[in-house]
């Protein structure tokens, strides 16, 4: 009795279910308030209210830069674009791989793009400096953000090869390779730290917890660019996604070319998850999250989860980056913290819900 | 409106390095600075020249200040902050980092967090004419986003020497324009050190083959080579029983058998956080060591503060001289 009470009212909500152009307008303009609000946040005392003044006076260039000006345009600005690239990209990359293996517990590290990047810095930051002692290897340096790029791409193609069987590539195959090769680089991790120095070791520790700090112009245009692609790409996989959703057979015999859409998949996230990590270190959970939020509020349809989640990734990274440098200023916590701290306790809050059984 | 994209696109990339200093002033100070022990005193005066050619090319930056008040200074390391304070010019510290824990008043200035994980806008909005800092901490691009907001950025390196308590306090002398104080300051600890290293060197005993032990937290470290404590364990007249290996690694039973250090030193704060000598000599690894047998001797195991012992700053001298006493009775 009870049971069919709760089903009844189940499928009750389900059919009050906001729209999905709804839902996608309400991330929108949440993400819009969070990235005005964002700006106004900071170390050094510049609130919103001060922001027109600082916007015009760039617009009307006068002999002198105020030190707003500066802090504004070179240290904030950079930032909060960072934090919008890195948090639709991975917000998209999430639901692609859930997309891709059914299974919402994959996340864009499952195809070893991120421990790839570690393993490559960590590769970078205790045995580069034998090598080219000169060139400064920590979070932001140019050399590293290539390695770990790199490492990333090195990493996913392997895992790649591995899942090729005879009849394409095996979903299943390709997570448990995943799993295995992510344990590999968290050992040779493990061993590279062990032989690192003290200066080494926090460099590198740094950049295993995330931060966008090493947000400069040029880098945040770079990850911008390949965040802005690769949606424009993902988007047009969401009809597919939607069939593979069915099976692969299925999807096969409505016509989807589920070799090349799983091929794509990968290709997007360890692009996009790529650029991102090299630029910022490791930000957990956004990619987990984000596209598990979408999906409650509007349903497992691709044509909303994978722009939803982008927007929704972008308001997260922009929301915790901005608790980041503030919470303890003029000092600053690592992102990936918060992103944990914060992300984890709400997911489970969130599963425990009455909702979670739409899953 | 069509002002918009042309202002934008003149915001140079890197900061705003190139619409304001001249990068090659900038590059020559940077290196006078990094370098100061090949360079000598005439490095130091290019460096001198660098600094001023620097600080007169920047067109009233909005955050330097050409010497009408005090120089405000971020210090980033705690050999540095206490330089500073030895200068008796702490009233100019807007900032200091997590590491800055002597003396206690440095203690109550605001932390810009630890040196390799600084935050550019959190430095600025201090408001710093200079940031003293030693060479390792950043990220790098921070440095270079303070340089670009018309912030003095001067790094000291740490070669675990004497001159790297000259070069603390000369840097500490011109950041906060008390040169002469910090000649004075530097005759002083000279004669000590001169004094010091001449006891130590004409000590003609058996040199003491000593272990030095880091417990911050966590499993105990021992010292290997190219260390802080090393170094100050060789200055001290002593041996450092381990040559394996560089740097920090944990120790094992069998390796600390193997090394049969006679004595061991290790910092106070190691101490505080084991919980006090005797838990200290409680740790198995240490029970087959020639000092363990000597445990109730009481000159067996020496500490001494972490940033004066292996800050190699302005304190150098005096703990040398406490360190080589306690080994002398060992």
């Amino acid at each position: 009795m009870n049971t069919l009470a709760l089903k009844r009212s189940g499928a009750a909500w389900l059919s009050q279910r906001p729209s999905g152009p709804a839902v996608l307008g309400a991330l929108a303009l949440a993400m819009l308030l969070s990235l005005v609000w964002a700006s106004g946040q900071g170390a050094f005392g510049l609130p919103l209210r001060e922001l027109p003044a600082v916007l015009a006076s760039a617009l009307w260039p006068s002999a002198e830069r105020s030190a707003a000006e500066l802090v504004f345009f070179n240290i904030r600005l950079p930032r909060l674009v960072l934090a919008v690239a890195a948090g639709a990209g991975l917000g998209l990359a999430g639901a692609l791989m859930q997309g891709l293996f059914r299974n919402p517990l994959a996340d864009p590290g499952l195809i070893g793009v991120s421990s790839g990047a570690a393993l490559a810095a960590a590769f970078a930051i205790v045995l580069g400096s034998l090598w080219w002692p000169e060139v400064p290897l920590a979070l932001g340096t140019w050399p590293l953000m290539l390695m770990a790029f790199l490492g990333g791409a090195v990493v996913t193609a392997l895992i790649y090869a591995l899942a090729l069987g005879e009849g394409g590539t095996r979903v299943g195959i390709m997570l448990l390779a995943g799993i295995a090769i992510n344990a590999l680089a968290g050992a040779g991790i493990g061993l590279l730290s062990y032989l690192a120095t003290d200066e080494q070791l926090r460099n590198l520790q740094f950049w295993m917890l995330g931060s966008l700090g090493g947000a400069r112009w040029e880098a945040v245009w770079v990850v911008a660019l390949i965040a802005l692609l690769s949606a424009l790409l993902a988007l047009r996989l969401a009809r597919p996604l939607n069939a593979l959703a069915l099976g692969e057979a299925q999807a096969t015999m409505l016509g989807v070319p589920v070799e090349r859409l799983k091929l794509l998949c990968v290709l997007l996230t360890a692009l996009v998850v790529g650029a991102i990590t090299a630029t910022t270190g490791i930000i957990g959970f956004i990619g987990l999250v984000a596209p598990h939020i979408v999906r409650l509020l509007a349903g497992p349809d691709h044509r909303w989860v994978l722009p939803g989640s982008a927007l929704l990734g972008a308001t997260l990274v922009l929301l915790a980056d901005a608790w980041a440098r503030t919470v303890i200023a003029p000092a600053e916590l690592p992102l990936g913290i918060i992103t944990a701290l914060v992300g984890v306790p709400f997911f489970l809050l969130l599963l425990r819900s009455a909702h979670a059984r739409t899953l | 409106m069509k002002a918009a994209p042309r202002s934008l696109r003149s915001l140079p990339p890197e900061g705003c390095l190139s619409g304001f200093a001249r990068p090659g002033a900038a590059d020559m100070t940077a290196k006078a600075i990094a370098a100061p022990a090949h360079l000598g005193r005439r490095g130091w005066l290019a460096g001198g020249v660098g600094a001023a050619a620097l600080l007169a090319g920047w067109p009233r930056s909005a955050l330097a200040n050409p010497g009408t008040r005090p120089a405000r200074l971020i210090t980033v390391g705690g050999s540095l902050t206490e330089a500073v304070f030895a200068l008796g010019a702490e009233a100019q510290l807007v900032g200091t980092d997590t590491t800055s824990l002597y003396p206690a008043a440095a203690q109550q200035t605001p932390k810009v967090g630890y040196m390799r994980q600084l935050s550019a806008e959190g430095l600025l909005a201090l408001r710093p004419d200079v940031v003293l800092a030693l060479a390792g901490s950043g990220p790098p691009l921070v440095l270079t986003q303070m340089r670009s907001a018309g912030v003095r950025v001067e790094l000291i390196e740490r070669r675990h020497e004497w001159d790297d308590v000259r070069r603390t306090v000369q840097a500490a002398g011109r950041a906060t324009g008390r040169e002469a104080a910090a000649l004075e300051l530097q005759r002083q600890l000279e004669q000590r050190w001169v004094t010091v290293r001449a006891r130590i060197q004409a000590h003609t005993g058996a040199r003491p083959r000593v272990l030095f032990i880091m417990a911050h937290g966590g499993s105990p470290l021992v010292a290997g080579r190219q260390t802080a404590a090393h170094a100050m364990l060789t200055l001290a007249g002593a041996d450092n029983v381990i040559s394996g290996f560089n740097g920090f690694r944990p120790m094992t039973a069998e390796s600390m058998a193997a090394a049969a250090p006679d004595a061991i030193v290790t910092t106070t704060q190691s101490l505080q956080a084991v919980g006090g000598e005797s838990a200290f000599w409680r740790r198995p690894e240490l029970s087959l060591t020639p000092a363990w047998r000597r445990r109730h001797s009481g000159a067996v195991l020496l500490h001494q503060d972490a940033l004066a012992l292996l800050g190699f700053g302005p304190r150098l001298p005096q703990v040398l001289e406490q360190l080589h006493q306690g080994l002398l009775r060992v």
